[in-house]
Parts: structure tokens; C-alpha cells; sequence
């Protein structure tokens, strides 16, 4: 197999975890302007997948002004092929812990929350001999910050940031209209900010060594490093930390197992990307100007020709159709008559040509639907229906 | 209010309030945005995705219920991309719903159906879902109706429980396609914490929820010559009828009203309002004897406040929620169920009839009446003291079947012996009415004198104050009143449950001390009752505040105890108030319920 020394790798998040007692420190004595201007520079951006800029995020809710604010970790990993916080919670949990802290003091927060994904229920009691200790030290230089751990109950809908505070808030896991943003009324309708578990990580990568050494990595628009959790047809599933802004090409040769001939791309909610399109897709945030460039949140599923594409996306449309929260018409019904729709094509009770109407039904929950959910489905839909439409028919 | 700031709808500048939806704005500027899981009544949803808009530079449509006004938006409420995704909306909706539109009880007054016709959606190349999931109806309550293949999961009926009611005896339960509404454990209506109030009814955009329909009941009865049918038509009903027959919304047809009743072929057509006139004597005597037994013999038992009971709604409230308070309940019964218990004695004997030749049959604009008429102990005539309620929509269905001309019909008085009302009877359709006939009787009997309001209006009860209160100070008393000389009698008045809620949490806590208060189950009081025309709306229900408050003005007796008719049944049968026969057929008792 070749290698390709665009694919850049990296080691920072598991690393040097040891110091942060330092870290918090050194970090709350600077001024919140100060961070800001850190967190911007580096041009980190939500590594959930939305890829919003962290910076400008902590900005906004460090602007409002009210008494009571709140950090909240997001750690509802819940899209498919997507492994990587469970890991970051388990080695190097005090590196979130701080970055939260440090949050905090940016934005004038006193408390701070893990959502956790209710699967995960294991790493509860570790976590918490964590906070314990991480609070210990808190009190020690007088840091008015405390973290709690929030169990989510299984619903993948709970990792869309409203919904979460829903959930919190003892309500249903219901995504929330927007405006307002987070930012402005979150949790208890307070200035909020919610970050994923890695992007606090990253967080705390440049808090120890500075902007530039972040900024300097990846490519433009895609600063930085992102883990990948690599699942599917390869010889070596699990987590890799890899510069952004790599090519799907480069990243197959050194993953693939010679004969991918797809690679989902950030989950179910993703995109697939077919073999002819390996060598122009990037995987790093839009604004990219020439080809293909998919922001993820790290899910990267590689497909052999054994594989049913058919089946792939059937599988998808199980799960968007169950986890869709049902709030609204888009996601509840467009799910079901995706679904039903490529079953019916495959079985041939509707001709080819309803898949063209399955497409337009695609776009429609992409502008309509109230949330992240229904608006991705058309994602990985159409990005196979269009480029296995045989596999769907035949 | 935010200042004033530009967008542009369609190509036209507009200038509206910061803050204001883009529905609100577009309304505004005449642009019509349809809507189906908003309501004006209730929080913002944003969840049907109906009324979505595109706003110029933005990819994703916007739900325009939801989405405030920013300067300089740019919006299309028309645009291709909005036409093709509003089709697609309510193609889904349609897949999903049980569109059996000419076999539908709502047919003709669906929402859905009208945006299906509006767009005209003629392709069905969509999936129908309805079949994939096992659906049954439940119609185990004896007012409501709940069938859920016609469910467009729009949450009206959730908010409307939870915002307006407090309630909650309907919430969203799973999640994805298995997404539904239902109640507590998914038992059946009956068996819930529900008042049966109709909220979710009026509010319902389809067919899911409706009203339990006694109509071919009714007809059958009218048409069996050995029965002699009589009906009795409540104070609100004569507001709101006319919305369903072709007139505008506030508009006052009493009297063709008893000329349809009379053409539908009823043996007798009389009027709740007398016995809303009945229903201050016994009540507003049960006050006063509450009042002395507390003030003057100092009793401990004696339980103040007294709370109205002629809301079904409010006593099936407070039975489940609040029954350690139920001794605060007045002992009258509903005036439709003194009517009833009348019918069956009072006019049976005046009138030489056999009791159980008479059926008896109320028009309501409610639906928990249903359930009232139903209760067991409601049979103190030795029959079942109202037969059949039917609801206002169900007297304009009759209507409409009968082929009655309703514009055409002239004015017709409503029978004799029970069908002679004040304009006091009148009010008690709307929020404060009950307390502002009590307090013009009481006040009266107590002193001598008419309630020191212009016009006998006693204004502090009156608006759509979720919850008002208002004191009289009772001065130079009549000899036998004399221990109310100098008593300020504090009244509230609240209505729709999640009100009625502040004002008990406010008495228990004894953090409010009233003496009398009137608790209506429906926003509006009974004018906006679950069994009224729909559609339901803040103004609508101020229009039809405004014909009760007319009608009112309008009467020539306007205090229940000048009532000729009431005056004749205490002398021929009564006696008098809270006497033997008074408590026999006119008071009841509650029943504790379980609060799950």
C-alpha cells in the first residue's frame, strides 16, 4: 500500500494530560478579552460536525449580560461510526474538565454540565472520581466553578443542542425554535454555551500552546486537527487524530483495504462519497473554493464492493426514521416515506422514476425540517441515491 | 414595544415592530401565509413547517410563525422553492392521515382539508402510512372522541391542555413514526385526568378530536310521537350559533334560534337562563348562609371561599386535582342540570305529562356537559335528569340537515313556565357573569339597595383578565343582615383551568382571602366553551363577550331575583330557597377522584 504524506498525523488530544492543574491556572488569570482573542485567532470550529467557530461562540455569551450562565460539554455521541468522545472521556477526561472551567471564566459562568450519552453510562463513575478531584483543585485557587454530570436516556435526537437543554430541563428531547440561539437562552433559558467533548479538547490544546501552534496545522478554513473514527471495510478500525484538510484519496489508501468503493463520511447524517470522487473531496469545513469539502464529525465509514449500498441506506432510513424526534412534519413523515419509498422501488411496486420524486422530498427536509436531523437525512440519501442508483433498483 | 424597523415581503417595503413574526407582518400587509400548528391561543410550535417563507441569502427556508423580523430582511412568501416545499408538507401530512374527508365529522371544517383544497393536491404519490399503524378510536368518554389516524401531530391539543388548562391529560409520547398523542399510560379519555372541557376539540385542526355526537339520538326522539321532546339552550349558545349559519361572529340570534328549535320539531323550547336565574337564589342564599353561620355562629366547618359550581369542567377539576376542597364547592347544581331535574317534576306536573315520556335535551357550548348529564347521581327527578346534550356545532348540524333557512326565520319568544330569563341568567356565558348576577341579587337582598355600579354593570369582574378579583362593601344593611354591616365582600373571579389553579394555590396558601369565587372551566367562560363554533380565537371570544354584555343591556329585567318565572316557582313548587324540595332536586354532591 502506498503512503501519502498529505495525510498528515497527529497527537495532541491524548497527550500530556498531566499538566492541567497548570493550565487552568495560568489560563484564569488571563482576561476574558484575552481568550477570546486566542480561541479566534485559532480558527478552531465545533468539531460536532457544524463546524460553528468556538471562539465566536464563547464571545457571544461572554457579551450578555445576566447572572446566571452555563457551560455544557455535549458528550451525546450518538451518530453512527462516531467513538472518539467516549475515548477522550476515558484517557483524558481532565482535559474537557478544564477547558470548561476555563470557559466559565470567559463567559462568567459558575456551572458546568456533561451531557452524557445514556450508553455510556459506564464512564459515569470515573468521570465523576474526576470532577471530584477537579473540583478539589478548583476550591484550591478559589475558582468558583462546579460540573455535574447530566445522564441522557438514548435518544440521538438529544445530541441537537435544544433538545438537550429540553432534556435537561425534565422535558422532552424536542429541538427548540431558532432564534434564539443558545448564546442568548439555553439551559433555563440562560446565556448558554455547548461544546462538543473534542472541541473543549482542542480548546485545551491551544490553551497550552497557543494559537499559531493550532492554527499552523490543517489548511485554510480547516484549521487544526480532528479525530476520526474509522470503522467499517478497513484492516484498522479505530480512533486516529489527522490534520484537516486531507484528501479522501490519501485518507483511503492508508485506511481502505484495497478495495473501497465508498466512504460515508460524518455518519448517517453525512455524505457518501463514491470512488471516482476519492481525489476531489476534502475532508475539512465548506468555503473551500475548488472541489468537494465535507465538515464531519469525525465518523468514517469505508464500504467494499461486498458491500449493498441499498442496504447501507436502508439502514440509515431505520434510523433516522426511529430517532427523528416527530416534532415536525418534514423529519416524522419524509423519514417514513424515504423509507418506504427505496422498499418500494426495490420491490417494484413504484417505478424508478419515484426516486426522483424521493430526491425532491430530500431537498424539501433539507430546507424545512426544524433541526439539524431532517435537514442532514437528504445528505447521505441523495449522495446515494445519485451515485448507486442501480444498486437501488437492481 | 421595540422601534420600528424595514423588511421587504414580496417586493414591497414594509415597516413593522421589531420583534413581529414575519406571519404577523406578512398578516399585515395582507399577505396570507398559511398555518397549521399555530393557533392564536397558544405558544409557538414551528412544527408543521406549513407556513415557511425564504429569506434572501439564506439556503434553508424559515418557519414564519416562528421567525421574528430582522431590519432589512428580504422575504418571499411565494417563491417556487416555498410552493414546491408547502405542496411536499402537505402531501406528507396528508400520506399520514386518515383522509376519509366525506366519512369525517369534521368534513367541510378541517384545516387540512382546506389547505389539500387550497393547493390543490391532486397526486396521492405518497405512500398512505395510516395503514401501516394499528389505529383504534377511543370513544370511552361520553364527550370526547379521539381517533388518531386523522392525528397531523401538531401539538395544538398538547399546548392547548397544558397552556390553557394545566391539565396535561394529553402529551406526546415516542418518538419518530411511533410518535403520537396520547394520554396518562394511553388509557382511554374516561380514564384519565381529564375535564372533558373540549379545549383540545375547538383547537384541533382535523378530525382527531371531536365532540361525541348525539344527533340521530335526538332526531330519533323528535320523531317518536310518544315522546315529548323538550330543549333547553344555554346563554352562550345564542352568541356563537350564528357563526356556524352564516352570520358574523358576535352576532345575537336568540330568537331564531328558538324558531329553529321550534321547526326541528321540539315540544317545547325553554331557556337555561331561567335556571342561571334559579341558580343565583340558591347559590346566592347558600352564600349568605355561609357567611352568617361563619360570622355570626362562629362555626369552623363553614367553607369560604364558596366557589361556583356551574362550570362540569371546573368540578371534574377540582375533584381530581384539588378534592380535599370540594366543601368549598356551592351544593347547586349546573343550571342545566335544575333544568333538568325540573323538566322532569316542575313541567312535567304543570304541564300533566308523564315524566318518563319526557325526553329532555340541553344545547350546550360545552362538552364536558355531556359527561355532566351523565353522572349517576344526576337522576334526582327519578329520571335521568337531561337526556342528551348536544353542542352548539350539533344544533347548526341539525340545522343545516333540517334545511331551515336560519337567515330567513323569524324571531320567535322562547316558551313558557321555564323559558323566561333576566339579563343577569344572560351574562353567566361569559367570565364574571355568574359572580355579577350574584352580586346585583345578593347585594340587593342584603341592603335594600341596587349594587352601587352604573347601570347595574359591576365592570371590575368583567374582561379576559385570566384571573380578576373585586371587593363591595356591604353598608347600612337590612335589619336581618345586620351582621354584614361594614363587611367587605371580596370576590375573584378566574377562568380557564390554568387560573383556576393560581386561585386555589393562592387560597390554600392563604396568601388570598376571598368569600366567593366563580371558577369558569374555558377561556372566556362558556362563550368559549369546547363545544362552540370553531374556529376559537381572543377576538372572536371579545365579540362574543360583547353580544352577552348586549343581550344583557338589552333585557328588561335584569336581576335574577325579579325573574317572573323564578318569582312562580317558589310560590307554586319551591317554596323557597335551600327549602326541601330545593335540596332534593337543585343540589348535589362531589365525588372524590383519583388526581392520575
Amino acid at each position: 500500500m502506498e503512503t501519502n504524506h498529505q495525510l498528515k498525523r497527529a497527537d495532541f488530544i491524548f497527550k500530556n494530560e498531566n499538566d492541567w492543574e497548570e493550565v487552568l491556572k495560568k489560563n484564569i488569570s488571563r482576561s476574558s478579552n484575552e481568550l477570546i482573542n486566542e480561541l479566534i485567532s485559532s480558527e478552531l470550529k465545533g468539531r460536532g460536525g457544524a463546524g460553528f467557530p468556538t471562539g465566536l461562540k464563547w464571545k457571544l455569551s461572554a457579551e450578555m449580560d445576566s447572572d446566571t450562565k452555563y457551560v455544557i460539554c455535549n458528550a451525546d455521541e450518538g451518530e453512527p461510526g462516531t467513538f472518539k468522545d467516549r475515548e477522550i472521556l476515558s484517557l483524558v477526561p481532565f482535559k474537557v474538565l478544564t477547558a470548561m472551567a476555563i470557559c466559565g471564566h470567559v463567559v462568567g459562568a459558575k456551572e458546568g454540565y456533561i451531557y452524557l450519552r445514556g450508553e455510556y453510562f459506564f464512564l459515569k463513575p470515573e468521570l465523576n472520581k474526576a470532577i471530584s478531584e477537579f473540583e478539589q483543585y478548583c476550591k484550591e485557587i478559589n475558582l468558583d466553578f462546579t460540573i455535574r454530570i447530566f445522564m441522557g436516556s438514548g435518544a440521538y435526537i438529544c445530541g441537537e443542542e435544544t433538545a438537550l437543554f429540553e432534556s435537561m430541563e425534565g422535558k422532552r428531547g424536542e429541538p427548540r425554535n431558532k432564534p434564539p440561539y443558545p448564546a442568548l437562552s439555553g439551559y433555563m433559558n440562560k446565556p448558554t454555551v455547548i461544546n462538543n467533548v473534542e472541541t473543549l479538547a482542542h480548546a485545551y490544546t491551544i490553551f497550552t500552546y497557543g494559537a499559531k501552534r493550532f492554527y499552523d496545522l490543517g489548511v485554510q478554513y480547516s484549521r487544526g486537527t480532528k479525530l476520526f473514527s474509522v470503522s467499517g471495510d478497513t484492516p484498522k478500525p479505530g480512533i486516529y487524530e489527522l490534520e484537516l484538510g486531507m484528501s479522501l484519496a490519501d485518507f483511503v489508501n492508508d485506511f481502505g483495504d484495497g478495495d473501497s468503493k465508498a466512504v460515508q463520511v460524518g455518519g448517517a447524517s453525512g455524505f457518501l462519497v463514491p470512488r471516482k470522487r476519492f481525489a476531489e473531496t476534502t475532508i475539512g469545513y465548506q468555503g473551500k473554493l475548488v472541489g468537494i469539502s465535507l465538515p464531519t464529525g469525525g465518523s468514517m465509514m469505508l464500504f467494499n464492493s461486498s458491500r449493498s449500498m441499498f442496504n447501507v441506506l436502508d439502514n440509515y432510513l431505520e434510523f433516522f426514521r426511529e430517532e427523528s424526534c416527530g416534532q415536525c412534519t418534514p423529519c416524522r413523515v419524509g423519514c417514513q416515506q424515504l423509507l418506504k419509498g427505496i422498499k418500494a422501488v426495490k420491490s417494484g411496486e413504484k417505478s424508478t422514476q419515484y426516486l426522483d420524486k424521493l430526491l425532491t422530498l430530500a431537498e424539501t427536509m433539507q430546507f424545512t425540517a426544524k433541526c439539524g436531523l431532517g435537514q442532514s437525512v437528504a445528505n447521505s440519501f441523495s449522495s446515494i441515491v445519485e451515485n448507486f442508483r442501480e444498486e437501488m433498483i437492481y | 414595544m421595540g422601534k420600528n424597523i424595514k423588511i421587504t415581503i414580496n417586493g414591497e417595503i414594509v415597516e413593522i415592530n421589531e420583534g413581529t413574526s414575519i406571519l404577523d407582518a406578512a398578516r399585515q400587509v395582507g399577505v396570507i401565509i398559511p398555518t397549521l400548528c399555530y393557533h392564536k391561543d397558544l405558544c409557538v410550535a414551528g412544527n408543521c413547517r406549513v407556513c415557511v417563507v425564504e429569506i434572501a441569502g439564506q439556503k434553508r427556508l424559515s418557519p414564519s410563525c416562528a421567525t421574528p423580523c430582522e431590519e432589512g430582511m428580504d422575504i418571499f412568501t411565494n417563491s417556487v422553492k416555498v410552493r414546491n416545499s408547502r405542496k411536499h408538507i402537505i402531501e406528507l401530512l396528508l400520506s399520514e392521515h386518515n383522509a376519509d374527508c366525506t366519512r369525517c365529522y369534521k368534513n367541510g371544517k378541517c384545516e387540512l382539508q382546506k389547505l389539500a383544497s387550497d393547493f390543490k393536491i391532486m397526486s396521492n404519490d405518497f405512500i398512505p402510512l395510516v395503514p401501516f399503524k394499528n389505529y383504534t378510536i377511543d370513544m370511552f368518554s361520553p364527550s370526547i372522541i379521539k381517533d388518531d389516524s386523522k392525528c397531523i401531530r401538531c401539538q395544538r391539543c398538547v399546548r392547548t391542555c397544558a397552556e390553557l388548562q394545566g391539565v396535561n391529560a394529553l402529551t406526546v409520547a415516542y418518538k419518530g413514526d411511533k410518535m403520537k398523542i396520547t394520554t396518562f399510560f394511553e388509557k382511554a379519555m374516561n380514564d384519565v385526568v381529564c375535564t372533558n372541557c373540549g379545549q383540545c376539540v375547538i383547537h384541533c385542526p382535523t378530525g382527531a378530536l371531536v365532540e361525541r355526537n348525539y344527533i340521530e339520538e335526538v332526531w330519533a326522539a323528535i320523531t317518536d310521537k310518544a315522546k315529548h321532546v323538550i330543549v333547553q339552550t344555554a346563554p352562550a349558545v345564542r352568541v356563537a350559533l350564528g357563526e356556524e349559519l352564516g352570520f358574523e361572529s358576535g352576532t345575537r340570534i336568540t330568537g331564531k334560534m328558538v324558531a329553529a328549535l321550534k321547526r326541528l320539531g321540539f315540544d317545547a323550547v325553554m331557556d337555561t337562563d331561567f335556571t342561571a336565574d334559579l341558580t343565583i337564589m340558591e347559590e346566592g342564599t347558600e352564600l349568605l348562609s355561609r357567611l352568617k353561620r361563619a360570622l355570626v355562629d362562629h362555626d369552623p366547618g363553614v367553607k369560604l371561599p364558596m366557589a361556583t359550581s356551574c362550570s362540569p369542567g371546573w368540578i371534574k377539576y377540582i375533584e381530581h386535582i384539588y378534592p380535599d376542597y370540594l366543601g368549598h364547592l356551592s351544593t347547586c347544581k349546573s343550571p342545566q342540570q335544575m333544568f333538568g331535574a325540573l323538566a322532569k317534576t316542575y313541567y312535567a306536573q304543570a304541564r300533566n305529562l308523564q315524566p318518563d315520556n319526557i325526553v329532555s335535551v340541553s344545547i350546550m357550548p360545552c362538552t364536558a356537559k355531556k359527561f355532566e348529564a351523565n353522572r349517576p347521581e344526576m337522576n334526582d327527578s327519578g329520571y335521568r335528569d337531561v337526556d342528551y346534550v348536544l353542542t352548539t356545532r350539533e344544533l347548526a348540524i341539525m340545522i343545516k340537515q333540517a334545511g331551515i333557512d336560519f337567515m330567513k326565520l323569524d324571531d320567535i319568544h322562547f316558551d313558557r313556565l321555564m323559558g323566561e330569563s333576566t339579563g343577569a341568567g344572560v351574562i353567566f356565558g361569559a367570565t364574571g357573569g355568574v359572580m355579577e348576577a350574584a352580586l346585583r341579587t345578593a347585594y340587593e337582598l342584603v341592603t335594600g339597595r341596587e349594587v352601587p355600579f352604573k347601570d347595574l354593570n359591576i365592570l371590575p369582574v368583567r374582561g379576559m383578565e385570566g384571573v380578576r378579583e373585586a371587593s363591595i362593601l356591604i353598608e347600612n344593611p337590612l335589619k336581618e343582615w345586620a351582621f354584614l354591616d361594614g363587611v367587605e365582600l371580596k370576590c375573584a373571579v378566574a377562568h380557564g383551568l390554568v387560573n383556576a389553579k393560581k386561585v386555589m394555590d393562592s387560597i390554600i396558601s392563604g396568601e388570598a382571602n376571598y368569600h366567593f369565587i366563580e371558577i369558569m372551566a374555558c377561556p372566556g367562560g362558556c362563550l368559549g366553551g369546547g363545544g362552540q363554533p370553531i374556529p376559537t380565537s381572543p377576538e372572536i371570544r371579545a365579540k362574543r363577550a360583547a353580544a352577552i354584555y348586549a343581550e344583557d343591556e338589552g333585557m328588561p329585567i335584569r336581576k335574577s331575583h325579579l325573574n317572573p318565572e323564578v318569582l312562580k316557582i317558589y310560590k307554586d313548587f319551591l317554596i323557597k330557597p335551600l327549602g326541601e324540595k330545593s335540596h332534593l332536586l337543585l343540589h348535589t354532591k362531589y365525588t372524590i377522584r383519583k388526581s392520575f
